[in-house]
């Protein structure tokens, strides 16, 4: 195919120009630089806290020594000759930071100080079993005006079931909760069929029929309050909790 | 009138499906709106077509007084007798109670006091004939009388006339004492009114001393609260602190059954209003809810899921003898006896879906469905064993018209009527003595109220108005 001279044009412009591009960025480039002058001697420092752990209420001893230094500070204490030491009693754990500046420059050394805080108080076995309980027990929810567990709730169940399994210690109740719709009496028997419906689950799932107590609360206690489905199927449900 | 005429005409509550009754009814409605006109026109078209049970879907009139005129009644201010500083006090919370019994009746055609004559009677040489048969008023009877407050009573006496009887005129008179206090002239006005609705309302007792048992939260939590059938004098009976539900009185008002919540779960309580405490009764286990008495007061039956699934049990009064009745998987819940026989028990079941009501012979035998569709609970069985009134969301389902509804069935026909029309959640209908008005639960205002009305769905008043009130029962008398 011939080329216009349009075209002959425009790749000559543009061939030009892409060799001027290049020489221009050639001349940019930067000199090598000076070689450094002599420098002064750097300063050096080192800080230590002995001992680095102690109980609250207990001191140490900060132990630090720097060199070529003609203003040393550590935060939290101010200016301090160029090598010391000191007592220090700190509260919390904190890390005590030294700053040495010369004429060479500064430089900067740490000594961390841990402060160990008195045994927490024994946890109880039934916290931990409740944290336990509401981390790894799902609640069951249930169709409207239904009882039957809904084959998306099976897992929520399976997983109940091996919970409980696993912790065979732990009583458990069920309650039969409704949502705001219809007669209060009905709802309180509905309520029941829901909490057995979810204890027969899981009795047939291997737990002891004997360790699962059931309560109705129909409509009485809602979880949610406002007259919609969201909320409707949150109060629909089988709620888990350790009998007390 | 004369009042020998009055005392034949009988007083009945019947549904009134005989055509002309019912058409004479439209025809009086007509005048009252538009909409009726249109429901009118539709349904006096429709009454050539169709059978009977097209009535049934509209507002027509069931009960009290039909095919009967109402008695024209005019009562007069009482006047006071001495000079005590308590009659002004005393006379006015007696003429308004009297007032208000009266037209609460449901059976009177009260005259506006607008068209007494300026000087009202004290006494019966007081009584000019001429000023009350006539125009204006033209009252038919006239209830008067005087009041005086002596020490620490107040002494009322009460006339009813028959004015149009100048001859014999005198109906009634009375004489009442009390403690000079409002609660005691309240208590006579209710009396004298109990005279006169029994004298000319065909002999059935009034029901202005009955009392009415609810569910209030106004203290914290759902407790068993009692109160005058006019919805005076309110107060708090039980004080458990947990929830109290579904209160029921026994016939003879000595004891109150209800539902409550304890650490186990829901047990049937007993309240004696005698002793004013609660007294033992069994706990079965389970979720025992909805007592209810038999009309003699020796059983009570009531909904537990002690044997599994909430099924309908009867015990004897004190507990004892408890056996289950249902044996499906319900859930069966709100039974109530057929009040004039005992033979028979009205109850709730979910054993098809949605609940239904059903009926059955009290050992348990012979179950009938009775409502055929919707959501249909909260059966309440009429004094003289003829109708239940019950709670119905008919269409029942998603974009469905209507809500929950008082209805009014016929048991032996089955046909129905809707008393409730105008918005709102209502529910638990409870009948009062007389059969001729219903009390219920509505959240017609925004918040759960307890409401009565007429037995044919008119004269609706607001009779809680703080907290949140349900679960009305209506004292046997």
């Amino acid at each position: 195919m011939k080329q216009s001279p349009k075209m002959k044009w425009i790749t000559l412009v543009f061939i030009f120009g892409a060799i001027m591009m290049l020489g221009a960025c050639k001349k940019k480039a930067a000199p090598p630089p000076p070689p450094p002058p002599p420098a002064p001697p750097s300063p050096t420092a080192s800080i230590s806290a002995n001992p680095n752990s102690i109980d609250k209420g207990m001191s140490t001893t900060l132990t630090w020594q720097t060199t070529n230094a003609t203003d040393v500070s550590i935060d939290g204490i101010g200016a301090v000759q160029p090598n010391g030491t000191q007592q220090v009693t700190p509260t919390d754990s904190t890390t005590y930071h030294l700053v040495a500046k010369g004429a060479g420059g500064t430089q900067e050394a740490t000594a961390r100080v841990t402060v160990n805080a008195p045994p927490p108080p024994p946890t109880t076995t039934s916290l931990t079993d409740e944290e336990l309980f509401a981390r790894s027990v799902k609640d069951v929810y249930f169709d409207y005006d239904s009882d039957a567990i809904r084959p998306d709730q099976q897992a929520s169940v399976q997983g109940d079931a091996s919970f409980l399994g696993q912790h065979s210690g732990i009583p458990v109740t069920v309650e039969g909760h409704c949502d705001e719709r219809g007669s209060t009496e009905y709802n309180l028997a509905l309520g029941d069929r829901r909490a057995n419906s979810v204890k027969n689950a899981l009795t047939a799932a291997g737990v002891s029929a004997s360790r699962i107590k059931t309560i109705s609360y129909g409509k009485e206690k809602p979880f949610c309050t406002e007259s919609n489905e969201t909320c409707w199927q949150q109060n629909r449900r089988g709620h888990f909790t350790i009998t007390k | 009138m004369s009042y020998s005429h009055l005392k034949s005409s009988t007083y009945r509550t019947t549904i009134p499906f005989p055509i002309s009754t019912f058409a004479g009814e439209m025809v009086s409605n007509l005048f009252h709106s538009p909409v009726h006109r249109f429901r009118c026109t539709l349904l006096l078209g429709l009454t050539f077509f169709i059978a009977l049970p097209c009535f049934a879907q509209d507002w027509i009139r069931t009960g009290t007084g039909l095919g009967v005129e109402k008695v024209r009644l005019a009562a007069s201010d009482f006047k006071a007798t001495t000079q005590d500083p308590k009659n002004a006090d005393l006379l006015k919370a007696f003429n308004d109670t009297l007032w208000n019994d009266l037209d609460n009746a449901g059976i009177f055609d009260m005259v506006s006091k607008s068209f007494y004559p300026l000087q009202v009677p004290g006494n019966p040489s007081e009584v000019r004939f001429e000023a009350w048969n006539g125009p204006p008023p033209n009252a038919s009877m006239l209830a008067f009388g005087d009041l005086g407050v002596t020490a620490n009573n107040v002494l009322v006496h009460g006339w009813l006339y028959d004015v149009k009887n100048t001859a014999s005129p005198q109906v009634l008179g009375k004489q009442y004492t009390d403690s000079a206090t409002t609660e005691g002239a309240r208590l006579i006005a209710h009396r004298f009114a109990n005279e006169i609705i029994f004298r000319l309302g065909g002999g059935v007792a009034g029901i202005c001393e009955s009392k009415i048992y609810f569910v209030s939260d106004r203290s914290g939590h759902k407790e068993i609260w009692e109160m005058d059938y006019d919805g005076s004098n309110q107060h708090q009976l039980t004080h458990l602190g947990t929830i109290s539900l579904s209160p029921r009185i026994s016939p003879d008002g000595s004891r109150l059954a209800f539902s409550s919540l304890n650490k186990s779960g829901w047990d049937i309580m007993m309240y004696s209003t005698e002793l004013s405490r609660t007294v033992s009764f069994p706990r079965f286990g389970g979720t025992n809810l909805s007592p209810t008495w038999s009309p003699d007061g020796t059983r009570v039956a009531f909904s537990s899921s002690r044997a599994g699934e909430p099924n309908i049990f009867i015990a004897d009064a004190s507990g004892g003898n408890s056996r289950r009745l249902t044996t499906d998987r319900g859930p069966d819940v709100g039974p109530t006896f057929n009040r004039k026989t005992g033979s028979q028990i009205a109850f709730v079941s979910g054993r098809t879906g949605l609940p239904q009501i059903y009926t059955m012979e009290a050992d348990g035998t012979n179950v009938q469905r009775v409502t055929d569709q919707g959501y249909a609970v909260s059966p309440s069985w009429s004094p003289n064993g003829q109708f239940l009134s019950f709670s119905w969301f008919r269409k029942y389902g998603a974009g469905a018209p209507g809500a929950n509804d008082i209805y009014l069935m016929d048991i032996a026909s089955k046909q129905w009527v809707q008393l409730t029309h105008d918005g709102g959640r209502n529910d638990f209908p409870s009948w009062s003595p007389d059969g001729r008005h219903i009390v219920f639960q509505s959240s017609r205002s925004g918040t759960e109220q307890i409401w009565s009305m007429l037995a044919d769905g008119t004269k609706v008043q607001q009779l809680t108005f703080s907290g949140r009130n349900s679960q009305p029962n209506w004292s046997w008398k």
